[in-house]
């Protein structure tokens, strides 16, 4: 069974609103690499991807990035998860793409690399928030997808999908080749690799696929929408600090101020 | 002019939030670019989301009211949205990107080639130019974009939009469409469907929460955001922080990677107010911070700021309030 697992690298959301500015020229935000981390909800599915293959006698785990060379980061982190190989695709004409042509190009490069039983990603990679990856690429090969997963299981012909639904949650069987986007849970609180697979990572191979490479269409891997112009938010709001030292006392101010907004 | 359909969900009784959210949005739109706003709702009672449709805007709402559809399954509804996306010569096609809009968005778009955006909160329309309005990086700024395809699919962001209440009197046609889904289009197999017991009341629909976060210190301090969240009628939530410690299941996170919540009041108590967290109270009202430190970055986001230990103020903060409301 072949897993493969698309990560993403981004800005990290942590990153104080303080010092986060949009660089006007480019519409994008200043950065420096340090401040470049692999995508929460990517990394959750690549714990869930490591734990699966290690309950699946000969399953493999292939972690897949679009991105330039400073995304081989993600990569070198899914190996010293124990990711078996790390592909990395990439052309000097994709700076600009969206959700839909990564969508098309990773899932071109999951058929080009031999395909797979089951295709995960992050649901809602934490920069843009596009949340189309998993689906295009499901629409593309022609997979099922599922979206909202935090947990599977495999079986003979198909997977079991726990997947989060309006009011609580569901199992659903599914036949594989499959898409699921993953959510963070209990379940793939993603592991602190070793120390020696750390140090056995930095000299893994990372395979580079280009676009002649792949078979791509010219057209899908145009974005379909283009950022005119982005803009920095200021949300500081000016903050009431309620006067006192002692809680009681706080407390009945609190309360007070509470109950004059009239909403209980 | 544009031709606009939107995604018409029904839920329980009636529409969806989401799907009256996404009518609102198209009926804006509708005015500002001269266009008119259609409408699809599916299942064996669509005819009564078709009305609900036309009084939140459509003027001609379209059905498929074939009982298979009365289950939400994915692959039906991609089939059946898509053909009526095509048989009703939209160009736009708005639905809430609600759980069942990240399904359905992306594969929508794709199948249609259309352009896909996502997360919209508002468009601007100038020299006949349509642009789409989302947050970007997690709430930290805002993009505005324009789509380079013939088609577009727009997801609306959840809780985005004002709620305006429907208009009864308004006037418009239902249409039942010819398209029969099968069943041998359906590939997914539900095994069982558990109901959430923790929250009673969904996060995202709660108008208050107490939310506790890494100063709580334990599970045990929970209870008694519990007894307070109770007294007020709102729900718990949670940090990542605190989830992540195991103190409360996952399913009570409020951020960015957990649920965007727009309550009407929000008490942030021992929550330091990760920019990740932040982002998923952008929509609240009021928020109230309970922290012992004051250089905490919740206190730039909160209205009213207590800092104190959440110990010596939460349950006098209870009794006080529960003298005057019970």
């Amino acid at each position: 069974m072949h897993i493969v697992v698309c990560l993403k690298q981004v800005i990290d959301p942590e990153i104080t609103p303080k010092y986060f500015k949009i660089d006007p020229e480019t519409n994008r935000p200043e950065i420096s690499d340090t401040d470049l981390v692999l995508d929460s909800f990517a990394e959750n599915a690549l714990e869930l991807a490591i734990q699966l293959r290690d309950k699946t006698p000969g399953a493999t785990v292939t972690a897949l990035c679009l991105g330039d060379e400073e995304s081989e980061d993600v990569l070198r982190r899914a190996l010293a998860f124990t990711a078996n190989a790390a592909v990395r695709v990439w052309d000097e004409d994709w700076g600009n793409l969206d959700g839909q042509a990564v969508g098309h190009i990773l899932a071109q490069t999951i058929a080009s690399i031999g395909g797979a039983q089951i295709v995960l990603t992050g649901y809602q990679a934490s920069d843009i928030e596009e949340g189309l990856v998993g689906p295009v690429m499901a629409e593309e090969l022609g997979f099922p997808c599922m979206t909202h997963v935090s947990d599977l299981d495999v079986e003979e012909k198909s997977v079991k999908a726990t997947i989060e639904v309006e009011g609580g949650y569901a199992v659903v069987s599914v036949p594989s080749p499959a898409v699921f986007t993953i959510i963070s849970s209990e379940t793939n609180v993603p592991r602190l690799p070793k120390v020696k697979d750390i140090r056995l990572a930095r000299s893994k191979p990372i395979v580079l696929l280009e676009s002649e490479d792949l078979t791509l269409d010219h057209e899908r891997c145009q974005a379909g929408v283009k950022l005119e112009r982005a803009y920095v938010m200021n949300r500081e709001v000016a903050c009431e600090i309620l006067p006192g030292n002692d809680g009681n006392d706080l407390a009945g101010k609190l309360a007070d101020r509470l109950l004059e907004l009239k909403i209980f | 002019m544009s031709r606009i359909l939107v995604f018409a969900n029904q839920q329980g009784d009636g529409l969806s939030s989401g799907a009256k959210e996404a009518l609102l949005f198209g009926s804006r739109l509708a005015s500002s670019t001269g266009g008119e706003v259609r409408s699809v709702t599916l299942g064996p009672f669509a005819e009564v989301g078709a009305r609900e449709a036309i009084a939140y805007g459509a003027s001609i709402a379209y059905t498929i009211s074939n009982p298979l559809l009365a289950d939400y399954d994915v692959e039906l509804f991609v089939n059946s949205i898509h053909s009526v996306f095509q048989q009703s010569g939209a160009d736009i096609l708005i639905l809430s990107f609600d759980k069942m809009g990240k399904d359905l968005a992306g594969r929508l778009a794709t199948r249609t080639g259309a352009s896909a955006i996502t997360e919209v909160i508002d468009f601007n329309f100038n020299d006949d130019k349509l642009s789409w309005i989302r947050p970007i990086y997690g709430d930290k700024a805002f993009g505005e974009y324009s789509t380079t395809r013939q088609k577009v699919v727009v997801g609306i962001r959840q809780r985005s939009q004002n709620e305006e209440g429907p208009d009864a009197t308004r006037k418009g046609e239902i249409i039942e469409v010819d398209y029969t889904p099968t069943k041998d289009m359906i590939v997914t197999k539900l095994v069982v469907k558990i109901q959430a017991a923790l929250a009673d009341i969904r996060l995202e629909d709660a108008r208050i929460i107490v939310s506790g976060g890494r100063g709580i210190e334990g599970p045990e301090g929970f209870n008694e955001l519990q007894v307070l969240a109770n007294l007020l009628g709102g729900t718990v939530g949670a940090s990542r922080a605190a989830c992540d410690a195991g103190w409360v299941p996952s399913n009570l996170q409020v951020g960015q990677t957990g649920a965007v919540v727009a309550p009407d009041l929000y008490i942030a108590v021992g929550i330091s107010g990760a920019s990740q967290h932040l982002a998923g109270i952008t929509n609240a009202k009021t928020v109230v911070a309970i922290n012992t430190d004051p250089e905490a970055p919740i206190f730039k986001r909160a209205n009213i700021g207590v800092v104190a230990d959440y110990i010596k103020v939460i349950q006098p903060l209870t009794e006080k309030l529960k003298k005057v409301l019970v």
